[in-house]
């Protein structure tokens, strides 16, 4: 059963790989999870992304076999999950510390799981090499973990789980403890191997620029439920709700009602010409669709200059709208001097309507 | 200079207790026995750890000595480990209870404890008034002054020991590693074996010294528990202080008791520097 990961690769199936159904787990007075529904497809890279308490560790624990979910269901290829304890199921995990056996070697971490499934050991050899293949250690299978950089020590994690080749991968927040130098490229890295093993990874993260660089799906978690799944680019650009808008690329959102052709927002004390639904509640608005004009500009909404910050590529300037409420806008070139009034301005279809 | 003046008391203590007892033995045992207060008069004479090495008597008791400490650690392990694994299992707001009542014997009396065993043990005590009341046995078992009833009085008596360094180190495992072995396909025992295990050896090591250091100088419960011929180190030391009143032959002993578990010692101070 273990066994059954490469090939199936190439089919690149739509049918999912695994299916959570309704997932609710509950610890004392926190609900973790409250009635999750998650479908990965097969071979794909999936990535939760959600702040602390919004249930993703949970869910990836309870995708594991370490907690087991109060209600709910939860399928590989069709095969019941949950009565299966965390060693037999054809899932493998990357923990966030790595959890690499400090008593053993490189060699002997990789090869643990292939022994516990009784594989034989020439074949074990090669197998663990041309893990170590894959994630580039070779030669270092007689060091012990604590001689081990952090990148390393993630790369022999990565080997470990990916030997057994799994159906499905789970990766526990897997750059949160490397130095943020090597983020980047590790991350492209952990995506050059999903591609290349076929195996679908779940990753775990806290970080929406990871989630949305390498993810070919994401799935934003807000108090233990899906809060909006799609590719990134979608779900970037078209935020279904204020939560999702303001984790993803801390959007500025501005609450309001639709009156005919202009959305009337009191915190921003300003009447805004769009053409939305009338079900809509608030305004998305990127920091980088807005431009600076003249203030003098009839009809435009204005804000006061209140801070300004350098980023290196511009600078994020900090407005004060008419009725109180904060723009952060991103601005090339140099900044009006604070307490200025400036106009505003945007394309039309930069205001994303959010109806929750 | 400050640390001088915070570390100073320990110096004296160490000092008072530890060195000068010492030099005292040191310079005991090279005297000559002699009637009076004190019963030996001072000298360089070779003659006590001469005796030791001729008669066979003290090697055979340092060997029981170590036999029965290494014994008494060694069921204190079996059971101890068991013992921490549980107090580790369970949820972190009973550990510091549970931890309690494995202190609490330390808190009555040791003697009291002994006497305890005593009762139960002797021809007259519980065990036997039960096992002939249900008819099991006709005559009393002889279970009081026997190798059983001195290993089992030892393993009490240390047990507490034992226990402390494996809880801690049980506890200070790192529960993913636990959980990347499951993951991995280990089953529960296998992840026992194969992780809880070995890395909790050291401390399994420490706890074995920390019985088998003072258990091997144990002199009280062999004398009220053990059978008459169980003459370990610490009995005869005993004997050759208070009864035949030869202080250079029981302070050579003693120098070769102390020189003998230094070795361990310095085995549980390297297990104590691992991280």
């Amino acid at each position: 059963m273990r066994a059954a990961g490469f090939g199936r690769a190439s089919r690149r199936a739509v049918e999912p790989v695994l299916i959570a159904r309704a997932i609710t787990r509950r610890f004392g007075a926190v609900q973790a999870l409250a009635g999750l529904d998650l479908a990965i497809e097969s071979g794909e890279f999936f990535a939760l992304l959600g702040g602390s308490g919004s249930g993703k560790s949970t869910l990836l624990r309870v995708l594991a076999g370490f907690e087991a979910p109060d209600a709910g269901a939860l399928t590989l290829d069709g095969q019941d999950l949950l009565p299966m304890p965390p060693w037999a199921r054809p899932i493998n995990m990357m923990f966030q510390s790595y959890a690499l056996f400090p008593h053993m070697n490189v060699a002997e971490n990789i090869a643990y799981g292939l022994k516990r499934a009784g594989v034989a050991a020439g074949e074990r050899q090669s197998r663990v090499a041309a893990a170590l293949d894959l994630v580039g250690l070779q030669g270092l299978e007689a060091r012990k973990p604590q001689q081990l950089s952090g990148g390393q020590k993630q790369r022999v994690a990565l080997a470990r789980s990916l030997v057994m080749r799994p159906r499905l991968l789970l990766l526990d927040e897997p750059m949160a403890a490397l130095d943020a130098g090597l983020r980047e490229r590790t991350g492209l890295e952990l995506r050059a191997l999903q591609r290349k093993t076929g195996a679908a990874f779940i990753m775990v993260t806290h970080d929406q620029q990871e989630a949305l660089a390498l993810a070919d799906r994401i799935a934003v978690l807000e108090a233990g439920r899906v809060a909006q799944i799609g590719p990134p680019q979608e779900v970037y650009a078209r935020p279904a709700s204020r939560f999702v808008a303001r984790f993803l690329g801390a959007a500025n959102v501005l609450e309001g009602r639709m009156q005919g052709s202009v959305f009337a927002s009191a915190e921003a004390g300003a009447d805004i010409a769009a053409d939305l639904p009338v079900e809509t509640i608030a305004i998305a608005l990127r920091a980088e669709h807005i431009r600076l004009i003249s203030a003098d500009q009839p009809h435009c909404v204005t804000g006061i200059v209140e801070d300004a910050a350098f980023r290196g590529d511009d600078w994020l300037l900090i407005l004060r709208l008419p009725g109180g409420a904060r723009l952060r806008v991103a601005h090339a070139g140099a900044p009006p001097a604070p307490g200025d009034t400036v106009g505003l301005a945007w394309g039309a279809a930069s205001l994303v309507p959010l109806l929750a | 200079m400050s640390r001088g003046v915070l570390l100073a008391p320990l110096w004296i203590w160490l000092l008072l207790f530890v060195a000068a007892p010492v030099v005292v033995l040191v310079i005991m045992a090279f005297a000559t026995p002699a009637d009076g207060v004190p019963p030996f008069t001072l000298g360089l004479r070779f003659s006590a750890f001469a005796m030791l090495v001729e008669d066979s008597y003290y090697a055979e008791a340092l060997l029981a000595a170590l036999r029965l400490a290494a014994m008494t650690a060694g069921f204190c392990l079996l059971i101890a480990y068991p013992m921490a694994l549980g107090m580790a299992g369970v949820r972190p707001r009973w550990r510091m209870p549970l931890l309690a009542l494995l202190m609490l014997p330390f808190w009555t009396g040791f003697l009291l404890r002994i006497g305890a065993w005593i009762g139960l043990l002797r021809d007259e005590g519980l065990i036997n008034r039960i096992l002939r009341t249900l008819g099991v046995i006709e005559a009393p078992l002889a279970l009081l002054y026997t190798e059983g009833a001195m290993l089992v009085g030892m393993v009490h008596a240390y047990l507490p020991f034992a226990v402390p360094p494996l809880f801690i180190a049980l506890i200070r495992l790192d529960p993913a590693l636990l959980e990347a072995a499951a993951d991995l396909g280990a089953r529960p025992a296998r992840v026992f074996f194969s992780v809880t295990l070995p890395l909790t050896l050291p401390a399994a090591a420490a706890a074995f010294l920390l019985v088998f250091i003072p258990a091997a100088g144990e002199f009280v419960i062999p004398e009220l528990l053990g059978p008459p011929e169980a003459q370990v180190i610490g009995r005869v030391l005993w004997q050759e202080f208070f009864q035949n009143r030869d202080w250079p032959l029981a302070a050579a002993l003693a120098l070769v008791l102390l020189a003998l578990l230094i070795l361990p010692m310095r085995w549980f101070q390297r297990l104590e520097a691992e991280p």
